[in-house]
């Protein structure tokens, strides 16, 4: 723009400072449109919610229709809870958790072990297909294998299959990263203690990425902690707690649709969005601060 | 003969006796294959792909492609050009790392008793006694190098190989681990791959001239560095290429 800079910089100190000072401000406004959702979303949630929180909120199941018509006629806040949701979300997501680790801990360590091989660029290509899968196909697989397959019903573990294979290629690659990060030098120095291949793996390299490994494994439950769609298809719902895997079960995205379906439950929208956005969110400062303690 | 894929031979032709509680040198320009060899000595080659050998190399007359790599790397430790100690494990567990990975069950006591004298034999004990529970990540990079050859000779092997060792560290840490070499080759047979000429002069006994993949000199060190037969060598050494 200003192509005589260079030679005139005394001249233009002004105009420079007032070029800075303008980037500066550009900067600043544009991440204050980038954080203003988060924290609009924070405040309605908080303004709207908070009331509804409570020990009740979270050891109590949700109120039945009656309950709740009854207490907004009296103008007071909810009765009950989402203990059906909470334990029902944790039930899934620790189920899915438990199937989606090992598998794709192995599979990232696979892909890891064969850079640049035929078969494990295809597995790398299939796991970017199936990150791209949306979510409710999802659930309709897991309908088919597990639901009619399996439970003969909705169930729990239709629901945690659903949510693991969603977690798989979060994971996959986040393993896979995770190894490339590691100096291949502490690789050899195992080797040259004559540590066989599986032990290397399992004692020097799971150790040494654990940090990296957690990170992954907390976000990738982060993103399917608040999947509703394919939890329709597979778990239901269930208005009481239900901690048999073969049994429909109830979890918190579930409700949240339950009570914006209900109007004399609408207050219990928002305290369980309140309650569901605060766990992401924990889990991912945890997440973070995993990581950055590592490095 | 040592060839990586479909790559003509890295190495090939060499044919050596190294000479036992005596310091080897490796000496020739980058890329000449001073690596590749080092680690064919104890199979770490075989962590490479499509790696192809051909050839024998025996200790005490036993060839080492007929022993488990386990035994064999418990015979013929190895120390690479950083210091690579394992950076989620203390000092201790670093030195007894080639026993704890391997599943050896031994007592506390005894445990004990090899941390402490493969760390008196690097010279590392008394520097680091009071923190052998800390992780090694606190120590300058010529106490890990030492932590990495006591981790070495933890498990008391036959001989020691050793790539550019000092070529990642100060001039004082280098000087400490040549006396270092020097003091273990009463003990230990050290083959030392170096690119440093002067090096080789101060502390091997032998020293190899590698060009091109081949082995063109291999006769005791002073007599390399005062008379070298082949003119590659002679070349090498007054600096005319490498
Ligand atoms: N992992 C590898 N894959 C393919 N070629 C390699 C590999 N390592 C070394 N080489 C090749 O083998 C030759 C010898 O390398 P190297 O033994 O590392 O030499 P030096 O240690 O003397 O510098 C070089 O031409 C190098 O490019
Ligand atoms: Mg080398």
């Amino acid at each position: 723009m200003d192509n005589n800079a260079i030679i005139n910089t005394t001249d233009n100190s002004n105009w420079r400072e007032l070029k800075s000072k303008l980037f500066l401000g550009i900067v600043i406004l544009l991440s204050c449109i980038t954080i203003s959702p988060i924290l609009l979303i924070l405040y309605e949630l908080i303004s709207k919610g908070i009331k509804q929180i409570n020990p009740d909120f979270f050891f109590k199941v949700a109120p039945d229709t009656l309950q709740a018509m009854t207490a907004v006629r009296n103008g007071e806040i909810l009765p009950g809870g989402i203990a059906n949701g909470i334990s029902g979300t944790l039930l899934m997501v620790a189920l899915a958790a438990l199937i989606a680790i090992p598998v794709s801990i192995v599979i990232g360590i696979f892909l890891y072990e064969n850079q640049g091989k035929k078969y494990a660029n295809l597995i790398r290509t299939l796991t970017d297909i199936l990150q791209g899968v949306p979510s409710v196909v999802l659930g309709l697989i897991s309908y088919i294998w597990i639901v009619q397959g399996v439970t003969k019903g909705f169930s729990a573990l239709a629901g945690s299959v659903a949510l693991a294979i969603m977690m798989l290629p979060l994971i996959i690659r986040s393993t896979e990263e995770t190894m490339k990060m590691l100096p291949i030098s502490i690789k050899e120095a195992a080797a040259a203690l004559g540590v066989p291949y599986h032990k290397i793996i399992l004692k020097v390299m799971i150790p040494s990425g654990f940090s990296g490994l957690m990170t992954g494994i907390l976000l990738s439950i982060s993103r399917v902690i608040g999947e509703t769609a394919p939890l329709m298809l597979t778990t239901l719902g269930s208005t009481a707690i239900n901690l048999n895997i073969k049994k429909p079960t109830s979890a918190v995205p579930l409700q949240i649709w339950e009570f914006y379906n209900n109007p004399n439950m609408i207050d219990l929208v928002w305290s369980s969005s309140l309650f569901l956005l605060g766990f992401v969110l924990t889990l991912n400062i945890i997440a973070k601060r995993i990581s950055l303690r590592y490095n | 003969m040592i060839a990586y894929g479909k790559d003509k031979s890295a190495v090939r032709d060499v044919t050596a006796d190294i000479k036992r509680n005596a310091i080897t040198a490796i000496m020739g320009p980058s890329g000449c294959g001073k690596s590749t060899l080092l680690r064919a000595i104890n199979r770490m080659h075989e962590l490479y792909p499509n790696i192809r050998t051909e050839g024998e190399i025996e200790l005490n007359g036993e060839s080492i492609y007929k022993m488990s790599t386990t035994k064999l790397r418990r015979k013929i430790g190895m120390v690479f050009q950083r210091p690579n100690p394992f950076p989620t494990m203390s000092i201790y567990e670093n030195v007894i790392a080639g026993y704890d990975l391997n599943g050896s069950k031994l007592k506390k006591d005894q445990k004990d008793a090899i941390v402490e004298s493969s760390l008196h034999d690097v010279g590392l004990f008394d520097e680091v006694k009071d923190s052998l529970n800390k992780k090694g990540n606190f120590l300058s990079g010529g106490q890990q190098q030492r932590l990495c050859i006591a981790r070495a000779l933890a498990f008391k092997p036959e001989v020691i190989l050793m790539d550019e060792p000092t070529s990642a560290l100060d001039p004082l840490s280098t000087a400490k681990i040549e006396d270092l070499l020097v003091e273990l080759k009463n003990q230990y047979t050290i083959i030392l791959v170096t690119h440093n000429m002067s090096q080789a002069a101060r502390i091997s006994d032998n020293a190899m001239f590698m060009y091109l993949g081949e082995l063109v000199e291999y006769d005791k060190t002073k007599k390399m560095f005062t008379n070298p037969s082949d003119s590659r060598t002679e070349g090498y050494l007054t600096g005319k290429f490498g």
